[in-house]
């Protein structure tokens, strides 16, 4: 509960509508899409303006009041759970398009934004802004840029972080920051922009943004390529980027997924399959055609055992909806779905999904992986109940091991998700001693009282975990044998 | 805590499936669907935000205080929701829940009390007192009495909604379906069966193809008596032979989602009879949110006791059949009056109803039988599967926010410049008819699917 004085002043700001720290607000935002985490703030503010969110964070940081900002709350990292309590800054009221640019092929926002809405508007001027998760008709892009997320187009055309020109952002003090602008190059000094993309809510509130777009692609044609060996499958990725094709869309899902999503959507998924990739073709006719052409060669020559390629739009949009159904299908499942963001280099994949396959057997869990073949970016996920502690905490060893997989193969503990709270304990782990050093004193400068998004991005490292001591204790698994020599060492 | 917190927090503890509420992944995705969410931007006025209210009042975090009960009252029950959601919550359940837990723990205040006591008891499941009041209101339209009130000012002593609302409503006669029918003169026959049950039977015009029970709805067949004629006549052009069971009562929807559900079972239970006896392949609904229920039939039954009950309610609940799916099959295609229609287009558009959207999931059918029409110009009107506000008595219990919603429709429906609205449940088209009213539109009409078909396509009504 916030001391009355500080009440009515941020009432004050906003107007008395736009605060409210009753108990149906505090615990309708103490959660975001991450299983398992909750905690209550002590208040929510929904500013209208650049200036009124200055305003508030000045009264905040004068009495040392967390800021938690928040979008559509739809992050996966635990991104915008008040874990010390404090304010809740949601921005869904600055949702302004404030311009598309047509002559410099950029648009301009406020971050409230909705992802799909910004889509749509951007589309009908005959642009294209590519990244999309696919949680896009609910998310901001203001919550894209602080995660850098990505999505199902980022093997051609990259991820947000690669689109964001420019940026407004409110500073732990109140002070307001403008960088880049609707300039492609800028090498004036540190790269803030960069900076504060993929920031998380712990340097700044991002108010607005200036980002690049692209000419629309006039044809797009989509196949799906099925395989009895997951090596085949692994290896049509790496065959694909290495003569220089790049689809808009390489989609991966393993068996297991592949199954339960048969269960669920009915459509004829090759369940006896060991991984099906669904792969996505954009740009002019000639080039769409001529790569679909090529893609098709490629797949039987790396060991593809079917290939349907769509022959109408619909039948290519359907093809993608199958993909995209396999959350769905699977959060259906079991009560909890826990979506795991594990990345590795392409040239891994196989690697990756049969080390998943085999982690999940060890801890007697139930693991499914699909994911963004094209980028290396899978996602792991784990069936469960959040009600079985016992089984929760195989689930968490689990991912753990996961992690630890990705990376020795040289990949990463998240590729779009973000750190937030369920990454911070691996964050040391991919960025070393020196990593996590810089990136502390970098936030203990910008935010010397620590109020920004508190608990987030830092926290105690967890031990690393040595593969043979686990697989000693997990008898059953099969898969162990082969791994017997493979050791990590202890940081 | 309060002690009537306690104990409402007690019997939500009781009452929600928490299977249900595990289920929720807090994805949100549900959100963009919720006109509550829409309007207010708020995370409690979305159904994520509704579940982890339930949530946190099951884990103790917090008190059903008055806060929650208007949330939970603010909730259409629209259910688009549903659709919407990848891990398929129940949220229909959820809130049926919540809502018999509050109607059944925390007495309402007396005046609504009474006002829900008078319909839900003393009205709706009545036939002879629905008709009296039909014949109230027609003598009330015809006597000169409305012209009377309208003009003496003496509607101005109801609040706003209340004057704009009887502006809205249709001219009734009182009669029903089955006395139109026989008053016109129409074929039809009746039969006692089984353990003494009255069925009135019309043949179907030309080849049977199916047998179907009618539904005719308690308000629907005094206000709307016209259109379930036109719906009978459709279905017999269509090729069926219609049975309309007279034990057949209000299907129970309003109680249910009032949270009355033991009203709603008896009802129930007194429909799956009356239609089980009938011996029907189908089941023809023409109200959206009385179909919904009635497909669902087989979830508010399935805790009875009495297994045959049980059975008999899945197998009513797989029978029931919107009319726009019997029209577009099995039922034999419709054809248009073409001669007169031919050069001239109307131009209409469709509004959904909620229930029959979410819970049928019936919206192709409805869209692809107006298309159809050489005459008739559709036009898909932005945001048709978002809730009109109508709601069951919402727009008496919820006015701001219903008239909020509405405006918002009516702008949409301008947009469109159609100058027919299409429904297909009657609490819709009475909105639209309110909306209308409220937006001084008059050029516009606001009809039902069965009633618009009726006008377009070619009937044979006599003979066997
Ligand atoms: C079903 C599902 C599918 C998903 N698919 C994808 C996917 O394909 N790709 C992907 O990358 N992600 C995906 N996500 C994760 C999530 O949707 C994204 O991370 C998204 O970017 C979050 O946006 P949001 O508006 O909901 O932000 P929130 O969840 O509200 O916030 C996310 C983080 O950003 C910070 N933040 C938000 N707005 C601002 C701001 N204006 N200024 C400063 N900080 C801010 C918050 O403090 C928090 O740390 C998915 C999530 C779900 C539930
Ligand atoms: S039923 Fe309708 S109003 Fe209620 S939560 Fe669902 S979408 Fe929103
Ligand atoms: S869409 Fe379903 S799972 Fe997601 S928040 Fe809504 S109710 Fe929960």
């Amino acid at each position: 509960m916030l001391e009355s004085v500080i009440r009515e002043q941020l009432a004050a700001v906003v107007g008395g509508k736009w605060f409210k720290d009753d108990p149906e607000s505090l615990v309708s935002y103490s959660y975001d899409a991450t299983p398992l985490y909750q905690a209550m703030p002590d208040g929510v503010i929904f500013p209208g303006s650049t200036q009124e969110v200055s305003d508030i964070v000045k009264i905040c940081s004068k009495h040392r009041i967390p800021v938690i900002t928040r979008g559509a709350g739809s992050n996966l990292c635990g991104g915008t759970i008040p874990l010390q309590g404090g304010l809740i800054v949601v921005m869904t009221r600055m949702n302004k398009l404030l311009e598309i640019d047509a002559d410099n092929l950029t648009a301009t926002f406020q971050t409230g934004l909705n992802t799909k809405q910004f889509h749509l508007a951007v589309e009908r001027t005959g642009l294209f802004y590519p990244p999309d998760p696919s949680s896009m008709i609910i998310c901001t892009m203001g919550g894209n840029i602080a995660l850098g997320a990505g999505g199902l187009r980022g093997l051609k055309y990259g991820t947000t972080k690669d689109y964001v020109l420019g940026l407004e952002a409110v500073l732990p003090d109140g002070s307001i920051l403008r960088t880049g602008g609707k300039l492609v190059k800028d090498a004036a000094g540190y790269d803030l922009t960069r900076l504060l993309v993929g920031s998380g809510g712990t340097l700044a509130i991002l108010t607005e943004a200036t980002v690049k777009l692209i000419p629309k692609p006039s044809y797009r044609k989509a196949m799906v390529a099925v395989y009895d060996d997951l090596q085949a499958a692994a290896r049509t990725v790496s065959n694909i980027i290495a003569n220089h094709i790049f689809p808009c869309t390489l989609e991966f899902m393993d068996q297991p997924t592949l199954q339960v999503v048969e269960d669920f959507a009915k459509i004829g998924l090759p369940v006896h399959a060991k991984a099906m990739l669904a792969i996505e073709q954009d740009g002019s006719v000639e080039d769409v055609e001529r790569d679909l052409k090529k893609l098709e060669e490629i797949c039987l020559a790396s060991g593809a055992v079917q290939l349907n390629i769509a022959k109408t739009p619909e039948e290519g949009a359907k093809v993608m909806e199958a993909r995209r159904s396999a959350l769905a299908a699977l959060s259906r499942l079991r009560p909890t779905t826990i979506l795991e963001d594990a990345t590795v280099p392409r040239s891994k994949i196989a690697d990756m999904v049969l080390e998943v396959q085999r982690i999940a057997q060890k801890y007697d869990v139930q693991i499914c992986t699909f994911g963004h073949a094209g980028d290396g970016n899978l996602h792991p996920t784990a069936m469960t109940d959040a009600r079985d502690p016992e089984e929760i905490h195989r689930v968490e060893e689990a991912f753990a091991e996961i992690f630890e997989a990705a990376i020795a193969m040289g990949g990463t503990i998240t590729g779009e998700h973000g750190v937030g709270i369920v990454k911070a304990p691996y964050l040391e782990w991919k960025v070393g001693e020196a990593g996590i050093r810089m990136m502390k004193s970098i936030k203990d400068a910008i935010d010397p009282h620590q109020i920004m998004n508190p608990g987030k991005l830092f926290a105690e490292t967890r031990k690393r975990i040595v593969f043979q001591e686990r697989t000693e204790q997990a008898g059953r698994d099969s898969a162990s044998n082969q791994d017997q020599d493979r050791k990590l060492e202890t940081s | 805590m309060n002690s009537t917190h306690e104990k409402l927090a007690q019997s939500l503890k009781l009452a929600l499936d928490e299977d249900q509420l595990t289920n929720c992944m807090r994805c949100g995705f549900c959100q963009t669907a919720c006109p509550t969410f829409i309007e207010t931007g708020l995370e409690a006025a979305s159904p994520r935000g509704r579940i982890a209210l339930m949530k946190a009042v099951v884990d103790g975090l917090m008190e059903p205080d008055e806060s929650f009960r208007s949330q939970m009252d603010l909730c259409l029950g629209c259910r688009a929701c549903e659709p919407a959601c990848p891990s398929d919550v129940k949220y229909g359940e959820l809130i049926e829940q919540t809502r018999a837990a509050i109607a059944a723990e925390k007495p309402y205040s007396l005046p609504v009390r009474v006002v829900r006591k008078t319909f839900l008891q003393g009205i709706f499941p009545h036939r002879g007192r629905l008709k009296l009041i039909g014949k109230t209101l027609s003598f009330y339209q015809k006597s000169g009495l409305q012209k009377f009130a309208r003009s003496s000012g003496a509607m101005k002593l109801f609040p706003d909604h209340l004057q704009q609302l009887e502006k809205a409503l249709p001219d009734v006669t009182g009669d029903g379906l089955e006395e139109l029918w026989s008053k016109a003169g129409l074929p039809y026959r009746r039969e006692t069966i089984g353990s003494g049950s009255k069925l009135m039977v019309i043949p179907a015009s030309g080849a049977r193809v199916g047998r179907v029970g009618m539904f005719r709805g308690c308000i629907m067949d005094v206000m709307f008596a016209s259109t379930n004629v036109n719906t009978v006549r459709l279905l017999r052009q269509a090729g069926f032979e219609i049975v309309i069971p007279e034990e057949q009562v209000c299907c129970g929807a309003l109680h249910a989602h009032a949270g009355e559900m033991d009203d709603a079972k008896q009802l129930a239970g007194q429909n799956i009879w009356a239609f089980g006896e009938a011996n029907v392949d189908y089941i023809a609904s023409n109200a959206g949110g009385c179909g919904a229920l009635l497909k669902e039939y087989d979830h508010l039954m399935h805790a009875e006791q009495n297994e045959r009950l049980q059975q008999a309610a899945v197998r009513f609940a797989e029978q029931v059949k919107d009319i726009s799916e019997l029209l577009s099959s099995p039922g034999r295609p419709l054809m248009p009056i073409q001669a007169e229609s031919a050069n001239k287009t109307v131009k209409v558009t469709y509004q959904d109803s909620c229930h029959l959207r979410n819970v049928m999931r019936v919206q192709g059918e409805p869209r692809q039988l107006m298309q159809q029409l050489p005459g008739v110009d559709m036009c898909e009107l932005q945001g048709a599967e978002v809730c009109c506000g109508s709601a069951g008595i919402y727009n008496l219990t919820q006015t701001e926010m219903s008239t909020t919603l509405l405006d918002h429709k009516m702008e949409h429906v301008e947009a469109t410049g159609a100058e027919v609205i299409v429904t297909s449940n009657p609490g819709c088209l009475l909105q639209m008819k309110w909306g209308i009213e409220r937006a001084g539109k008059q050029r516009i009409e606001a009809v039902h699917l069965a009633d618009f078909l009726a006008g377009q396509v070619w009937i044979e009504d006599k003979g066997e």
